[in-house]
């Protein structure tokens, strides 16, 4: 698949934006005024700014409106709902600390189970493609809430929490990669099944319709260099859980924590990267892509 | 609404035989020029008579190669445009109602006043039937010729999609696959007609007819064709009077070279 920097930004950003509204709406930190306000505001750019890049890509987004429409069957749908829902409700969650020096316990429990569910949603649009075999498993989702809750916890400074879930989402991660590598064979696709030309020889795409590229071949045809790929993966590794890790071991301050979650953040956009660069849609099989 | 009808009344569709598309194109020609005029936005090109051209087409022919166990490869072209599915991934992600298929017949439609572009439906059409179009910025698909095949002010013969229409060797077929007495429903059925990636589990309305066993011939292929049996050794009637007379002339007993 192509990965397009909108979709990488706005997976990745939101990600961070809602995991640390789902801390913020359980009361980590349970700072009020000022502290808070300063927590809310970084929540609300990451999320927001995310949602606002997602919009990039979009052929009409003045239409966007009517996206609320389909939720009974659209993820994308769902997904529209929940981010509204939790930034909605998490707003007055944010009113109530900012200004009145409360917590409103129960508003916040609701902001959390639907920040959870936003990063759910969004996570359920790449899962649910079959088309897409390296998505198509449920360690996708478990990827994406994991990875939202350890940059949550870490932006949110709940040392505790984002050691163990940085270690869950480096094992997710590693499993998601290694799960990857035959999900296409796994699938049963191949250009035999594509053309339906299997029980008489074996397919080989001798000519393609046409010389130049066309819509489908520059969104969904994208093959990365297997070598590139490893290098990155490490890179990956390297800069969304090593770094923060060692550096969570270290005595706190703020510069240091500054570099960790900064690390950790390029680390999740190599990975986000990999996640679509490597994802081979079956309809390059006609093309005589994998 | 992108709530897949429980059923359709009708499953209108195409049945493609391979045996006979001779890969000529006239029927994606025919499709953006019917379509490009005709139903909702233009299918608009991009650098059409520059270096790198490319354009959005609802139909486009792959030719492949096949090589059996044993013996010579074929060639098979291969037309490939929406298939109508009954389980319409497509429709089932679309978050604005923009994609839909019709409970009447069963055809699969972009409302393009809807469309908001996200690609998605393109994403989880795995047969590459979704283009979105670079000037509109709205999805375009294969509408069967919606706009044809109930249009009465077109002769009757008119009446089905611009594929089917144009194909010079007869190899599109329009029908209706809900009536077993139908066209395609009996091609299909005597020619063995397959779905498409039937894991896919989109239960693709439209047809595929396999290519038909080639001939086999008693022949050693060797790269050389078969010689000739001779049909006479020794020449007969006025070649054979011919042949002796000026082998005599010349002293050779088989005639001169």
């Amino acid at each position: 698949m192509h990965p397009a920097p909108s979709v990488i930004l706005f997976t990745t950003l939101s990600g961070l934006g809602f995991g640390l509204l789902f801390f913020l709406g359980l009361g980590y930190p349970g700072s009020t005024g000022w502290v808070a306000f300063v927590f809310f505001a970084l929540a609300y750019l990451l999320a927001v700014g995310g949602l606002m890049a997602s919009t990039f890509h979009l052929g009409h987004p003045e239409r966007a409106l009517k996206a609320f429409t389909q939720w009974r069957s659209s993820w994308l749908s769902r997904e529209a709902w929940c981010a509204v829902g939790a930034l909605v409700v998490m707003g007055l969650v944010g009113l109530g600390r900012v200004f009145f020096d409360t917590h409103w316990m129960a508003l916040g429990m609701i902001g959390a189970v639907l920040s959870v569910a936003t990063v759910l949603t969004t996570s359920m649009i790449y899962t649910q493609l079959k088309t897409v075999p390296r998505w198509n498993t449920p360690i996708t989702p478990m990827l994406f809430l994991s990875y939202s809750a350890a940059g949550g916890a870490l932006l949110a400074g709940q040392i505790d929490w984002a050691r163990i879930l940085l270690c869950i989402v480096a094992a997710l991660q590693l499993a998601w990669w290694i799960a990857g590598e035959r999900a296409l064979e796994r699938s049963g696709t191949s250009l035999a099944t594509a053309t339906g030309l299997g029980p008489i020889g074996t397919p080989r795409a001798f000519e393609p319709p046409h010389t130049g590229s066309n819509y489908l071949t520059r969104e969904m045809v994208f093959v990365v260099a297997r070598s590139h790929a490893k290098l990155l993966r490490l890179v990956a590794v390297l800069f969304a859980f090593a770094i923060p890790l060692v550096i969570l071991t270290m005595t706190f301050n703020h510069t240091l924590a500054g570099v960790a979650v900064i690390s950790h953040i390029a680390g999740v956009l190599i990975s986000r990267w990999l996640f679509f660069a490597e994802a081979e849609h079956v309809v390059g099989l006609y093309y005589g892509q994998r | 609404m992108t709530l897949l009808p429980e059923k359709t009344d009708r499953k209108l569709g195409l049945v493609i035989d391979l045996d006979t598309c001779v890969g000529c194109h006239a029927c994606v020609i025919s499709c953006k020029g019917w379509n490009t005029e005709n139903y909702g936005a233009p299918l608009s090109d991009q650098d059409p008579y520059g270096a790198d051209p490319t354009g959005t087409f609802l139909n486009r022919v792959h030719s492949y190669e096949v090589q059996p166990e044993e013996g010579a490869a074929q060639l098979i072209h291969f037309p490939k445009s929406c298939l109508h599915c009954e389980d319409a991934p497509c429709v089932t992600v679309c978050p604005t109602g923009a994609s839909y298929k019709r409970a009447e017949d069963g055809i699969v439609l972009v409302n393009e006043a809807d469309c908001i572009g996200c690609g998605l439906c393109a994403w989880a059409c795995p047969y590459g039937a979704r283009e979105m179009d670079s000037a509109e910025k709205v999805m375009k698909k294969c509408t069967l010729c919606v706009d044809r095949i109930y249009n009465e002010n077109l002769p009757e013969e008119d009446r089905e999609p611009a594929c089917v229409r144009t194909c010079p060797a007869g190899a599109r077929h329009f029908g209706d696959f809900a009536d077993p007495s139908s066209n395609v429903s009996k091609l299909t059925a005597e020619r063995g007609g397959m779905d498409l990636m039937p894991e896919q589990g989109t239960k693709p309305v439209n047809k595929y007819l396999p290519p038909r066993p080639k001939d086999t011939l008693e022949m050693k292929v060797s790269g050389a064709p078969p010689l000739l049996t001779p049909i006479a050794e020794e020449p007969k009637g006025f070649l054979g009077w011919l042949d002796r007379t000026l082998g005599q002339i010349d002293g050779n007993k088989t005639g001169g070279r």
